[in-house]
């Protein structure tokens, strides 16, 4: 044990009342019947109380300075906390506080901590308590294709270490993934927090993604739309070739089956779903123009007739 | 197990058995008192090295010891109730927990 006088914080020209108020304040801040939830405080305060044993006793300290006896004759035999037995289930029902047990295990106590920010207690002392690390989250920007097929990236953190961040196939923006123990680390060898990491998905030029489904417009030209054609289109797996049947218009939708996003739960995937616009040629086509003019078509249209009734 | 009035007084260094008897008559300690002899169980005997703390060592006053004991006692039942509700929510699933704990305002 311990040196009292080091224990208490005093001088050994100490006075009694010196000795009873450095007790008083130490009693104060680790008995462990005022401060229930803090795991250490037995263990301080039954050193507290046995260098008060010797130092209160005139005898004992006269003793002790002498040399005569040495600490360890002061320890208290094994003492019963009043928190002990007043929340813990013993003792008859009825008398003062609640008497139904408790279980403590880790998961409660890591629960209250991510509940209340360390434990229930206002105030104490982190460094006296194992607790778990704090959980951090980040904000991780993912382009469109990887989001898409899955990828995995590295991530460097402010603090210089660096993530290992699996990205799933077919990831949705604002997905958050956990990373299991990548928090800050615990206290006093309690377990390490989990990084939470939000995917922002960017936007893509030409992909639209409605839950599994990829919508894409796909620009034809007249002759290809009138004529038919066998066009290349992209797809987020690579460019596949698409029929573009004869006479087709704008807004024409065409679908290419599972050609969409991976669904994460059903692992089918989604399609691909084409809308043709049909652009006409940039420069100056007098050629086209003039046989427009003479062009009478088989069957008169009227393609905005219902808007107008 | 059960203390006598005797043997808990010969535990306690300080104790003196006035102060005790007062303790037990304005009921700050409820010894068992069914046998004929006032009984102690383990609770109350903690309960009353508790008070010799504070009053001996930490000169709490008598009359300033039912406060603080009374406060001690709803500490605990306070913790008691804190622990049975932390309990029934750690039973849940984890999106549950999830939804409380996005309530208590962390994560």
């Amino acid at each position: 044990m311990k040196d009292p006088y080091e224990v208490l914080g005093v001088k050994k020209t100490a006075t009694d009342k010196d000795i009873k108020t450095a007790f008083k304040q130490l009693a104060r801040k680790h008995h462990p019947d005022l401060h229930p939830d803090d795991k250490q405080a037995e263990a301080i305060f039954k050193d507290v109380s046995g260098a008060y044993d010797i130092l209160k006793d005139k005898e004992k300290r006269r003793r002790f300075d002498a040399g005569e006896i040495d600490a360890t004759g002061a320890e208290r035999p094994q003492q019963q906390y009043y928190r002990d037995y007043a929340g813990a289930g013993a003792g008859p029902s009825g008398t003062h506080a609640g008497q139904d047990g408790f279980a403590s295990n880790e998961d409660l106590e890591e629960f209250l901590a991510r509940a209340f920010g360390g434990g229930g207690g206002r105030g104490r002392a982190q460094g006296t308590r194992k607790a778990r690390g704090s959980d951090v989250s980040y904000v991780l920007p993912v382009t469109f294709m990887d989001a898409a097929n899955g990828t995995s990236r590295t991530v460097t953190l402010p603090d210089g270490k660096t993530l290992k961040v699996t990205i799933p196939e077919g990831a949705e923006d604002r997905q958050t993934l956990r990373l299991k123990g990548q928090g800050m680390p615990g206290f006093n060898g309690g377990p390490t927090g989990d990084a939470y990491v939000e995917l922002h998905v960017e936007p893509h030029r030409f992909f639209e993604r409605k839950d599994d489904n990829i919508h894409l417009e796909v620009p034809v030209t007249l002759q290809e739309a009138v004529l038919g054609a066998q066009i290349e289109v992209p797809t987020i797996s690579g460019p596949v070739s698409v029929k573009v049947p004869k006479g087709s218009s704008s807004g024409t939708k065409l679908r290419l089956r599972d050609k969409g996003i991976r669904n994460r739960k059903t692992k089918q995937r989604g399609h691909q779903l084409i809308s043709l616009k049909v652009v006409l040629p940039t420069g100056d086509e007098p050629e086209l123009a003039d046989f427009l003019a003479s062009w009478k078509p088989k069957a008169e249209q009227h393609p905005r007739k219902e808007m107008l009734s | 197990m059960m203390m006598l009035m005797d043997d808990l007084i010969a535990a306690i260094d300080d104790l003196k058995r006035e102060d005790l008897e007062v303790w037990i008559q304005t009921a700050l300690v409820q010894p068992d008192e069914d046998a004929g002899a006032p009984a102690f169980t383990e609770i109350e005997c903690a309960r009353v090295q508790l008070i010799c703390t504070l009053h001996y060592d930490m000169d709490v006053e008598v009359a300033v010891l039912p406060v603080i004991l009374e406060l001690i006692d709803q500490l605990h039942e306070t913790r008691h109730r804190l622990r049975s509700l932390s309990n029934a929510v750690l039973a849940q699933d984890e999106d549950v927990r999830a939804a409380i704990l996005a309530v208590l305002g962390t994560k």
